[in-house]
């Protein structure tokens, strides 16, 4: 037989290397040290991060390669050195080693030795790396650089003069946040990295560049001098302040969360977390914290039992005969949301609604998965921003629209506000609330001309009029044309008081497109509590109804008033209930003034739950921190007032029963109809509110973190208009302009449109104004 | 044979007399026992004893709150809580030392960067109600300024061979 070709296993674009005599076929351009590390083989490093981009300026990584049979003439870094065929690397050998101890020796000359004051001791990539290439003894003794410190706000602490110029933060900055914000002066011994204007920094993912930072230079600022990372216990964990549901590490000491760093979920987080994630965690020990059952005797909120509290909720509820209502936050885990469902329900009422936001109920909308997943949204081509300022809804969503930008998507955004994004926007158009309903409807009505008609009647009615101008039809056929496209429908269009419209257009427009429509959903477990049962099945009443028609009897889940659309109605509701129990974590002094019981239950850190994220992937955490005082998992309280109020369905004893019997009962009956909402016009001539609900206010744990509220970006409220409409009404940058009986400080920015007053929701100084798309009146005060 | 030898040296009462002749022997040779209270005999400087907290001759406390003490300490006797003081510098807002737990082994003292933590050569001290075992941060202190002299010198006796 002559002799065959064997055929290599190689697959194609790989090659085959050795590394330390072992043989491996790798990806083609993939760098020496990706290989090892695939490989279980150490190579030391602190420059090289597998989220940034190269830079090979920490030199630790020296490692001997041989091409060809030929040994390349000097050491050469594995983390700048592609792999090619045949290439034989030593990692170990005398030549390897000698250049890391050596580039180790230059890395500590200027590196102080204050380990024992370093936050960064015990999980420092340096002392690690010191410990096995580093000499006892220095042989530097001459003066040490010293940097000055620069005040990098209240996340990030800094020590410059730890630095060991790896310059990952620079990158982190630059390439995943997407701001800039850190850069190096200077060169050679004297580079420094900094703002250079000294500013803090802005970024909402400002936190991650402790995290990459390999030595103690940058640190976590509230954490400062807190505890040392060996007595730290860590504990599985996700973020509740956003829908991403990020992958966490909860660092513990004696049953207290201390801090928290991202867990690594390709499909989730990647390895980074938002600053909200990161700092909220000190919000759970704040002062006005629910630590005991209290009921109102003779109009005085006194201290209870847990027994006599309980009856007390029970007899008011047994005697409500129905009339009750519930709001609960997205926050709520699953559990606890499809048992006071079904507590709700035992009691005769349907009267529960966690969509507190929302202003448009037409179509009965419910919070839904994202059509193409989070982790799909990088390798989308076309992506539509509608009402939807991402860095602050979800940042860690933005930072993968990003990464979409960059690798050639096209993203469009039709918003309230020009909001400023961390990518580049291939067109535009920013325009008041009412306005953006009409940009919608053209492109919807761009569709129609395209061929497709809607298949609700509501729809085709409302676009029947209209025509598509040229910048609908060309956005029209970008998402038309693009292989992977996607309408991310936000905030300020979800709480739209058109948002049935916007919805329905945005959904034909999909359909024929062949995208996907991403709708975000309005807190952190909307998804799972609308899968729960945490609103109205049967004609209840929806949070609108209930804040505008409030039961005689309330029980209030989680929720403040800056959580709800309507704080003032909300405020309202609670004061004129004949009964209102609050089941929460803070009995804040509207909780003092207005509960006729405060239930004390635990946040998500503290109890054992499942959360359901943007994908519908469902998280289960357990409990990571001890309750504070006597308070309970709201699951155990839920169960002792349904067993007090004897409902069937209450007698389990642990939460895997409640999830056995929500497994069995399955996912709550979609009600969501094509009902579209007759429009809403604003009045003529009157500015209409733009509201966005502040990154820093989004929820009760997040304005409780001290950290977070010290940010520039937690600000106190105020009115933005468009520089020609504070001209009109005589009002100037600073000046104080009182908007339908509030007075709040104008700043002026183009970003607004003509006719909007964008005003940020979920902060004190707006609770009393009316919701997104309202009009307003405005004078100068 | 054997068992004979053994049933006369017992009939004779010979051992014993062997046993009260080493009792009359050390009679009369110099006493090793001291009378306590009033006798101490000599202790070593590296004698491990009462903790002190020390300062510097600035009367700055020397712990920066690093905390190794407490990761060292095998009996788990070390609480330690820390925070930045109002000047931003890294100290110690609780230092307690359980001295029912501790074993006085010296580890405390050999990890201490600063010589903060040190063991004194005092031995005799007594607790009076539950909860005094508990040595904390200001009660170090007092005992580091109060024998800061004997410390250091102890200490300098021993430098050479640190």
């Amino acid at each position: 037989m002559s002799a065959q070709p064997t055929a290599p296993a190689v697959p194609p674009d790989h090659v085959t290397i050795e590394i330390d005599g072992k043989s491996m076929v790798v990806p083609k351009n993939s760098m020496i040290i990706a290989a090892a590390d695939k490989a279980g083989i150490a190579i030391p490093r602190f420059c090289y991060h597998e989220k940034l981009p190269i830079a090979a300026n920490c030199r630790m990584c020296m490692v001997e390669v041989e091409m060809g049979g030929k040994p390349m003439p000097k050491p050469q870094p594995a983390c700048a050195t592609p792999v090619a065929d045949g290439m034989k690397i030593q990692t170990q050998s005398q030549r390897a080693l000698s250049a890391q101890r050596n580039v180790m020796e230059f890395l500590l000359i200027n590196h102080p030795l204050d380990c024992p004051i370093c936050d960064q001791g015990g999980e420092c990539e340096l002392q690690d790396l010191s410990m096995g290439y580093g000499r006892s003894v220095s042989r530097f003794v001459e003066k040490k650089r010293v940097v000055p410190d620069e005040d990098l706000g209240s996340l990030v602490e800094t020590e410059m003069t730890r630095c060991i110029q790896c310059t990952r933060c620079v990158r982190f900055m630059a390439d995943i946040a997407g701001t800039y914000e850190l850069g190096g002066m200077e060169r050679g011994e004297r580079l420094q990295i900094g703002t250079y204007v000294g500013k803090p920094l802005m970024s909402e993912l400002s936190g991650n560049v402790i995290d990459v930072c390999p030595v103690g230079a940058l640190t976590n600022k509230p954490f400062r001098f807190k505890a040392r990372a060996w007595e730290l216990i860590a504990r599985e964990s996700i973020g509740y302040h956003d829908a991403l549901g990020t992958n966490l590490w909860l660092h513990t000491r004696r049953g207290e969360v201390l801090r928290a760093v991202p867990r690594d979920n390709e499909a989730v987080n990647e390895c980074w977390a938002s600053d909200r994630d990161r700092y909220s965690s000190d919000g759970l020990r704040a002062k006005d914290r629910a630590q005991k059952p209290m009921i109102r005797r003779n109009g005085e909120l006194v201290e209870a039992s847990w027994a006599e509290a309980l009856a007390f909720v029970a007899d008011h509820l047994r005697d409500a005969r129905g009339d009750v209502g519930a709001l609960v936050a997205p926050l709520t885990s699953n559990e606890e949301g499809f048992l006071l469902g079904r507590l709700l329900r035992g009691i005769g009422s349907d009267h529960v609604d966690h969509r507190l936001r929302t202003l448009d109920f037409a179509d009965a909308p419910v919070a839904t998965p994202f059509e193409m997943p989070i982790a799909a949204i990088d390798k989308a081509k076309a992506i539509l921003l509608v009402g939807c300022n991402p860095r602050h809804e979800i940042p860690l969503l933005a930072q993968r629209i990003r990464k979409a930008v960059r690798a050639g998507a096209k993203v469009h955004a039709i918003n309230p506000v020009d909001f400023d994004f961390n990518f580049d926007l291939a067109g535009k158009a920013i325009v008041t609330p009412a306005a953006m309903l009409d940009a919608l409807l053209g492109l919807a009505k761009a569709a129609n001309d395209a061929g497709h008609l809607p298949e609700s009647s509501a729809l085709a009615q409302a676009i029947a009029g209209l025509s598509a101008d040229a910048k609908a039809q060309a956005l029209f056929k970008l998402l038309a044309d693009a292989p992977e496209s996607v309408i991310l429908l936000g905030e300020t269009a979800l709480n739209h008081p058109n948002a049935s419209s916007l919805r329905a257009a945005a959904r034909f427009v999909a359909k024929v497109t062949h995208s996907a429509v991403d709708e975000i959903p309005g807190g952190a477990n909307a998804v799972g509590l609308a899968r729960a049962g945490a609103q109205p099945r049967q004609g209840g009443r929806d949070a609108g109804a209930l804040l505008a028609n409030p039961p005689k009897h309330l029980v209030v889940y989680h929720t403040g008033s800056q959580d709800t659309s309507a704080p003032a109605a909300f405020d309202r509701a609670r004061t004129e209930a004949q009964f209102c129990v609050y089941v929460g974590a803070y009995a804040c002094n509207g909780v003092q003034r207005t509960a006729h019981a405060v239930l004390p239950i635990g946040l998500p850190p503290e109890i054992d739950g499942s959360y359901t994220n943007l994908d519908g992937t469902t998280q289960t955490i357990d409990a990571a921190a001890k309750l504070p005082g006597d308070a309970r998992p709201g699951w155990k309280v839920l169960r002792a007032l349904g067993a007090a109020l004897s409902i069937p369905g209450f007698e389990f004893t642990a939460i895997d029963d409640v999830r056995a019997q929500m497994a069995a009962d399955g996912a709550s009956p979609v009600t969501a109809t094509n009902a579209l909402r007759p429009r809403i016009e604003p009045a003529h001539g009157r500015l209409v509110r733009i509201a966005t609900t502040a990154i820093y206010a989004s929820d009760a744990v997040v304005r409780r973190s001290p950290a977070l509220q010290a940010h520039p970006l937690a600000r106190p409220a105020c009115v933005t208009l468009h520089p020609e409409d504070a001209l009109a009404l005589g009002l100037g940058a600073g000046a104080t302009a009182r908007v339908s009986g509030v007075e709040l400080p104008v700043e002026l920015s183009t970003r607004v449109p003509r006719g909007g007053a964008w005003i940020e929701a979920g902060l004190k100084g707006s609770a009393h104004l009316p919701p997104h798309g309202a009009s307003l009146d405005i004078t100068k005060a | 044979m054997n068992r004979v030898t053994s049933y006369l040296k017992s009939l004779m009462l010979l051992e014993l007399l062997a046993g009260l002749g080493l009792t009359f022997k050390y009679l009369w040779r110099p006493k090793y026992t001291v009378r306590y209270p009033m006798e101490h005999i000599p202790k070593s400087n590296r004698f491990r004893g009462l903790h002190a907290l020390r300062r510097y001759p600035n009367g700055e406390e020397r712990c920066i709150a690093c905390k190794l003490c407490e990761a060292v300490c095998p009996a788990l006797a070390i609480t330690i809580d820390s925070a930045p003081r109002e000047d931003g510098t890294r100290r110690t807002t609780r230092y307690d030392i359980d001295l029912f737990k501790c074993i006085f082994c010296g580890f405390c003292e050999e990890s201490c960067p600063v010589d903060s933590i040190v063991e004194t050569s005092i031995h005799e001290y007594h607790f009076e109600k539950r909860g005094e075992n508990v040595v904390t941060k200001p009660q170090l202190l007092a005992i580091g300024d109060r024998f800061e002299k004997e410390i250091a010198a102890a200490r300098a006796q021993d430098a050479a061979f640190r």
